[in-house]
């Protein structure tokens, strides 16, 4: 049996790994500005969270956004044993890394595995306080919250300092791995040239900070109204 | 001392209608007997690329060795400035005939009309060849091909794909070889040496290889053998060759009985980087195109020539008054663009006179310093920049404020092995194209000319006159391997070998060689003389028995081994350079490459004899330690007819 | 100019054959000039190991004799030379080869360590010595122009845009020295691969097959083992002639649309 070029071809996989890090890009985008409502109203982003609870069309988007990431995920693993395997039994016994190449783009594995780590907690902080909870049926989080009161359980989450730092070590490992992975996906899809390249890098820069900057925003500031 | 051997072949009938009466003449092979005819191709330069890839196509069955990794690796890769061709892109005035008659005017007399028309005749498909192939020449904005002017000629006729047309036209020839590789007509045998070439009843019949990477010693056989071996300038030990550019494939067709043809000429190359130590093993070229802008000069007091060697001064300190332009005084009308044969012998005369300007007295400056105040840094950078940044990258100069050192170096060899108006040799089935051939540069190569060369034999000429031969062959089997012939010549290989680790002395093979370059270059270098040549072959002869006799090679012949690699290589230079000698003592006239100094005019240009030297030297193998016999083609001029060169006035 | 002379340690990694175990050899060399070359200060020692190989030995001391390396046009455009040096393909300096290194770029006293190129496509042959047929395979594959010699249209009878020449000469200037390989911590061929795509890609005559050529280069590539680009661009940074990994974009924009296509 022939197999797509998806799997079968290195072009095809790294094609893979740029769609579906493309999503995640958006998703991202997409959570940070609404994560600066809360900021802003708590009404109007509970509002956002109640919209996005178990509605078929928020439900529908979970799962393939979960699609996205186990995919994202199983190619990169895939995609790093092969090439590991490439490398060779015999390891150079110095090695420079040459001038110009990030540290993030040799490091995207385990920078992912950082990503999916905060993932994993951020999940059980948010995620399995709001929607799941509403898939359960119940109308009442463990916490006593109302699962639609996003804004208080962000409040809730940032009173405690080393959630602040959890989630800041999440950010930066994130912001590594989008700096390095947005250009790429571009680079890997084949939308880049001489004259591109450069710029593509800079608005990957500026896009992942921006994206980035307004999550921890959101923190830092639930964090210091906490204080005072 | 005309032989029935050398016969010429050049067909009858005026000069411009003799290829296309050849081609009509000659005989083919169909499809179908092509597959049952084997050829060798021995080297993938420009030459052997382009003939075993267009041989494949064809639908012969081709075997291609190189003893490098990869075919795409022959040293025509080196070439910088570009190709000739006769497409009168720029209208000005250029044509066939211009182009024959500014090459065999610029090899000074010493080429056969015919191969040299030919070679002027198929310039241009070549252009169009190398295009199809997907070679980035250089274009203007309007999207057409560019050209650039070369020395000894006054129209523009060189193509060029920045400073890296070898390259650019090496891996056309490379990627049409991959080509019939992948359509399985050719097959390729990197990290493999020709050792000997298999003779039977007058015709090859194959040849004797060694494995690179396993030391084992091969059969191959087949109907006919194509040498493209390229050129022996490592005779010299420096020179602008590659390391591992040697002269062996065609030494052994030599000692089969291929002659060998003007041995002695040698083509010095004026600009190069300066040898800086006994530590150095090559010499790097610099393109001659920079001797448009450049102005060549010596001090002309000695104590700036003292101060300069010991550091006190600079170049740039010395004034303009004290600065001897010597080629623009010498040659006031042709100034620093004098052919490389004039520039080079005048540079080396200012060093022997004590000028020169580097801590070993070799060297001479090529300045920009008047260019940068009439053109401004820009210009200068844009014409020249990537080889002013690897002149520095070479010597920490900085050449848009230092002039640069230079000093000659050898660089091509015009002799090699003697072909008829066909390219074979005086065995039958044997074949030698490019720079292992003889034929179409007389005594003096003229710049952007053997890319042109290697490729018209690859690609025009070998592919139709092979045909000729192997339409003798179409009933004959596949060449056994197992015959007497090829026991005889492996055997000799294997006792060659294991004689050479035998010996076990105590000099390594580079340290020898070192000493044959020197020979060479003091004797059979920029000027000859008859006491600096029969000096050289008794010195060349006693370094020979040196060499049988205490060389040391390490390690076995069963093994990757670069010692023995280099080892029979030197074997052959040993005799190869005692040749040269030779021929260069025959020939009591000064042409080209080839400078004696007992003829020379009363201001030192050459002086040719063309009443006793309008020849080829043909030289016959005899035996080891053998004088060889002497042989002449003559040379007879229908056409362009024979006039000194000057480049005074 | 300075011209002190240096002594200087060397690591070299000594291998018989390509089923032999390899390991690390300590050498010392005198009195180098910093205006020599790596590659002949390489010569001087091997010279030097070679005057000890002829003496007879008392007791064995491990690797004797020279060891091998590729080199040869000695001028940084045959790709022979293939030497990882300190860390660094073609060693320390950019937009060079190994034979361009120049030993003034190293100081008097220095430890100088030498590794071949390490990737499963390249195997050690012997000492420093490598195989690279691979990258042949790959061009047999598809790296060429389907064009007989002869029966070709005159050479100015299509034009090609000036930048569009240039930037395939910029792709052709690709030596085939692995360089991109050996420092790619994927052992992806992907700039070698996408150079000669490229660079035929945008000349009219190459165009026509760039969908087959583009999918049978990375076809093959991937079956000889290479590795999956992952966009470190620590090829660009190391490749002697400074080819941009702009050139991967277009090889991934060629393949993805013939692919789509198909």
């Amino acid at each position: 049996m022939k197999l797509p070029f998806i799997v079968s071809s290195s072009v095809g996989r790294k094609f893979v790994m740029s769609l579906s890090g493309a999503f995640l890009v958006l998703f991202f985008s997409f959570h940070a500005v609404m994560n600066v409502v809360a900021i802003i109203s708590a009404d109007a982003y509970n509002w956002i969270c109640a919209a996005l609870g178990a509605n078929w069309y928020a439900i529908l988007g979970t799962l393939v956004i979960v699609g996205g990431v186990v995919l994202h995920i199983l190619y990169g693993i895939w995609l790093t044993l092969q090439n590991r395997k490439a490398r060779g039994t015999e390891r150079y016994a110095v090695s420079k890394n040459p001038p110009g190449v990030a540290w993030s783009s040799r490091n995207m594995l385990v920078l992912g595995f950082v990503v999916l780590g905060g993932l994993a907690i951020h999940l059980v902080h948010f995620w399995s306080k709001m929607q799941l909870v509403e898939l359960m049926g119940a109308h009442e989080n463990s916490l006593g919250l109302s699962p639609q009161d996003g804004a208080a359980l962000i409040a809730h989450t940032f009173t405690a300092w080393y959630n602040v730092v959890i989630y800041l070590v999440w950010f930066a490992a994130l912001w590594l791995h989008l700096t390095h992975g947005m250009w790429s996906m571009f680079q890997s899809s084949g939308i880049s040239n001489q004259t591109w390249l450069p710029r593509l890098k800079c608005i990957s820069n500026v896009w992942t900070t921006a994206v980035v900057g307004m999550f921890a925003l959101v923190i830092i500031v639930f964090f210091i109204k906490s204080l005072i | 001392m005309a032989t029935d051997k050398l016969v010429s072949k050049v067909p009858a009938g005026p000069l411009e209608n003799k290829w296309s009466a050849h081609k009509a003449a000659i005989k083919v092979v169909s499809p179908a007997n092509k597959r049952k005819l084997d050829i060798i191709v021995i080297g993938t330069g420009l030459g052997g690329g382009a003939a075993a890839a267009s041989l494949g196509e064809l639908g012969y069955n081709v075997k291609v060795f190189c003893i490098s990794d990869s075919p795409r690796r022959a040293h025509s890769i080196a070439a910088q400035g570009g190709i000739n061709a006769a497409k009168n892109y720029q209208n000005d005035n250029d044509s066939v005939y211009r182009l024959f008659y500014d090459t065999i005017k610029g090899g000074d007399y010493r080429a056969r009309e015919a191969n040299v028309y030919r070679l002027a005749e198929v310039s241009n498909s070549i252009i169009d060849q190398c295009v199809a192939q997907g070679v980035p020449f250089a274009r203007e904005y309007g999207g057409l091909l560019d050209n650039r002017s070369f020395g000894g000629a006054q129209v523009s006729r060189t193509f060029y794909a920045r400073g890296q047309t070898g390259q650019q036209l090496l891996l056309g020839a490379y990627a049409a070889l991959n080509r019939a590789v992948a359509k399985g007509s050719v097959k390729s045998y990197p990290r493999h040496e020709m050792l000997d070439v298999v003779v039977d009843g007058g015709e090859a019949r194959g040849i004797i290889a060694r494995n690179l990477v396993t030391g084992e010693i091969e059969r191959f056989g087949a109907h006919a053998v194509v040498i493209a071996s390229g050129g022996y300038g490592n005779v010299f030990f420096l020179s602008t060759n590659a390391m591992n550019s040697n002269g062996s494939a065609a030494f052994q067709c030599y000692r089969k009985g291929a002659m060998f043809a003007n041995p002695c000429f040698t083509q010095i190359h004026p600009t190069c980087i300066p040898v800086h130590g006994d530590q150095q093993s090559k010499l790097t070229l610099m393109s001659e195109s920079l001797r448009n802008d450049g102005r060549i000069w010596v001090p002309k007091k000695m104590e700036d020539v003292k101060a300069i060697r010991n550091g006190a001064k600079k170049a740039s300190d010395i004034e303009e008054k004290d600065r001897d332009y010597y080629l623009e005084r010498r040659y006031p009308a042709f100034g620093n663009l004098v052919p490389r044969d004039v520039a080079s012998r005048a540079a080396k005369e200012r060093c022997d006179a004590g000028f020169g300007v580097n801590e070993t007295g070799l060297a001479v400056f090529l300045d920009f310093k008047t260019a940068i105040e009439r053109l401004g840094v820009d210009v200068i950078r844009a014409r020249y920049g990537n080889l002013f940044q690897m002149y520095e990258k070479i010597t920490d100069v900085d050449p848009y404020k230092e002039p640069m050192m230079i000093y000659p170096a050898v660089h091509y060899t015009m002799g090699g092995i003697w072909v008829d108006y066909n390219l074979e040799t005086t065995i039958s089935g044997l074949y030698a194209i490019g720079e292992a051939n003889f034929s179409d540069h007389g005594a003096n190569r003229l710049g952007a000319s053997a890319l042109m060369q290697g490729l018209a034999d690859g690609y025009f000429v070998l592919p139709y006159t092979i045909g000729d031969y192997l339409s003798k062959k179409i009933q004959a089997p596949k060449v056994a391997t197992d015959s007497p012939a090829f026991d005889e010549a492996e055997k000799e290989i294997r006792e060659k070998i294991a004689k050479l680790f035998a010996i076990k002395g105590k000099q390594t093979v580079d340290e020898l060689h070192k000493k044959l370059g020197n020979i060479m270059w003091e004797d059979v270098g920029m000027a000859r003389s008859k006491e600096s040549l029969e000096r050289a072959i008794v010195e060349i002869a006693k370094l020979r028995k040196e060499f049988w006799k205490d060389v040391y090679v390490p390690g076995e012949n069963g093994e990757f081994n670069q010692e023995i690699e280099k080892a029979l290589r030197l074997a052959d230079f040993l005799e190869l350079g005692e040749l040269m000698a030779r021929d260069g003592l025959n020939r009591n006239e000064s042409c080209g490459g080839h400078f004696r100094v007992e003829y020379q005019t009363p201001e030192g240009e050459a002086m040719r004899d063309d009443d006793k030297f309008a020849y080829v030297s043909v030289w016959e193998y005899k035996g080891a330690d053998e004088a060889p016999v002497l042989h002449k083609e003559v040379l007879e001029f229908e056409v362009a007819h024979p006039a000194q060169r000057n480049y005074k006035d | 100019m300075e011209n002190k002379l240096m002594n200087l340690t060397l690591k070299i990694w000594r291998q018989k054959d390509a089923k032999s175990k390899g390991g690390f050899e300590t050498y010392t060399v005198e009195g180098v000039s910093p205006d020599t070359s790596l590659l002949e200060m390489l010569d001087i020692l091997n010279n030097k190991l070679i005057h000890e190989d002829s003496e007879p030995v008392a007791f064995d001391k491990g690797c004797r004799g020279p060891f091998a390396f590729d080199h040869d046009c000695r001028e940084g455009i045959c790709g022979m030379c293939s030497l990882f040096i300190n860390g660094e393909a073609h060693g320390p300096d950019s937009e060079i080869t190994t034979c361009q290194l120049h030993m003034r770029k190293f100081k008097d006293g220095d430890t100088i360590t030498i590794e071949p190129w390490r990737s499963a496509a390249f195997p050690v042959i012997r000492d420093l010595v490598v195989e690279r047929q691979a990258f042949d395979k790959i061009l047999q594959a598809g790296g060429f122009v389907n064009v007989n010699t002869g029966g070709v249209p005159d050479a100015n009878s299509i034009p090609i845009a000036r930048d569009d020449a240039e930037e395939s000469m910029d792709a052709a200037a690709c030596i085939g020295c692995g360089a991109c390989v050996a420092t790619c911590k994927n052992g992806s061929a992907m700039l070698f691969v996408s150079a000669r795509v490229s660079s035929l890609a945008l000349l009219p005559q190459g165009r026509v097959e760039g969908a087959r050529r583009a999918k049978a280069m990375v076809a093959k590539m991937d079956e000889l083992g290479f590795g999956n680009c992952t966009n470190t661009q620590a090829c660009q940074m190391e490749c002697p002639k400074g080819i941009s990994i702009a050139h991967i974009a277009r090889l991934n924009r060629e393949f993805l649309a013939a692919k789509f296509k198909d």
